[in-house]
């Protein structure tokens, strides 16, 4: 079985997604149960003060019992914000350990601030948490957040919500290499061709929210990028052709040609 | 009289309470929260035994939509 396998935990589908942009809370279960994404990231926020006893809270549609909840540190632009929610949500989450980080630098980019993350993961490390890292595409800075302990490398294909694919897949490919931690694209995945392109070059999964909730149809587009994890896993397995820079061969024999050759 | 700020909003209340009791009182006690009184984290075992003072500062969290 091809399982994905973070930290202690083994997974069919290597799609997971976040919860955040959706429409309504039915919008958003309608997309995650098309995606058959296993994991679902969530953000932690103060609870509603005015809560009525009936308003459904988030778990209440994707419930823990049936999905892997994974918490996030969206917001958080230093490493005691970040260690100070996730221990948080370990606490909401009955001690569940598994967790997302990002500490991000700036609020216009959400491009990470690699050196505070790294801060957090040491702490969040040596807390027992299994770290799943938010970072850049910096061979340097994931190999340390391997070594410090982290669970998973999550580094962006390019800005968080911009949709651009995949910028720079010789980076990716550099650090699918290097690691021996799950590599997962999280941030800029578009649409299905840039999962496909991600699980193609080695990736051991691909995390996306924008792309679903902000396609026009997000059920349609959960199940495609079903289908894209899948397809680009299988070609990655597969092993693909020599690419033949500046020739090419034909597919067709040379033998019994009728055709005179010029 | 008691008064605490709870998510950033100020709250009186007129007797000691305990945690467990301001959490009923927001109809929360069903709901998958966590809840910290000064920046500590408070075990929901300890929910009952963990009386709210003057000027303790509560935050109460839930987990929302995110990516």
């Amino acid at each position: 079985m091809d399982n994905l396998k973070i930290g202690n935990s083994e997974y069919s589908s290597r799609l997971i997604v976040g919860t955040g942009k959706y429409k309504n809370f039915e919008q958003t279960k309608t997309a995650i149960l098309a995606s058959q994404a296993e994991i679902v990231t969530v953000a932690i926020r103060r609870t509603n003060l005015g809560q009525n006893p009936s308003e459904p809270n988030l778990l209440d549609f994707i419930s823990p019992k049936e999905f892997t909840i994974l918490p996030n540190t969206a917001g958080c632009y230093n490493a005691e914000d970040a260690v100070r929610t996730l221990r948080l949500a370990r606490e909401l989450l009955d001690g569940h350990t598994l967790v997302k980080l990002e500490v991000l630098g700036d609020p216009k980019t959400l491009f990470p601030d690699v050196s505070e993350t790294i801060l957090a993961a040491t702490e969040l490390v040596k807390d027992g948490f299994e770290v799943m890292v938010y970072t850049s595409d910096d061979p340097i800075i994931a190999k340390k957040l391997e070594d410090i302990g982290c669970v998973a490398i999550m580094p962006l294909a390019s800005l968080i919500g911009s949709g651009m694919g995949i910028l720079n897949p010789w980076n990716l490919e550099i650090i699918i290499a290097n690691s021996d931690i799950p590599v997962i694209v999280d941030a800029g995945v578009g649409t299905a061709s840039d999962a496909v392109i991600a699980m193609e070059l080695g990736c051991d999964a691909v995390l996306m929210n924008t792309a679903i909730a902000h396609a026009q149809d997000p059920e349609k587009m959960a199940s495609a990028m079903r289908l894209a994890v899948l397809s680009g896993r299988q070609a990655f397995l597969a092993g693909r052709m020599k690419k033949n820079i500046y020739s090419a061969s034909p597919s067709s024999p040379e033998r019994g040609l009728i055709a005179r050759k010029t | 009289m008691i008064s605490v700020q709870i998510n950033g909003e100020e709250k009186v209340f007129a007797t000691e309470v305990n945690l467990e009791w301001v959490i009923d009182s927001l109809s929360l006690q069903n709901k998958k929260i966590a809840v910290e009184i000064n920046e500590q984290i408070i075990p929901r075992s300890e929910y009952t035994k963990t009386l709210i003072k003057s000027g303790d500062s509560i935050e109460i969290v839930a987990a929302v939509g995110g990516g």
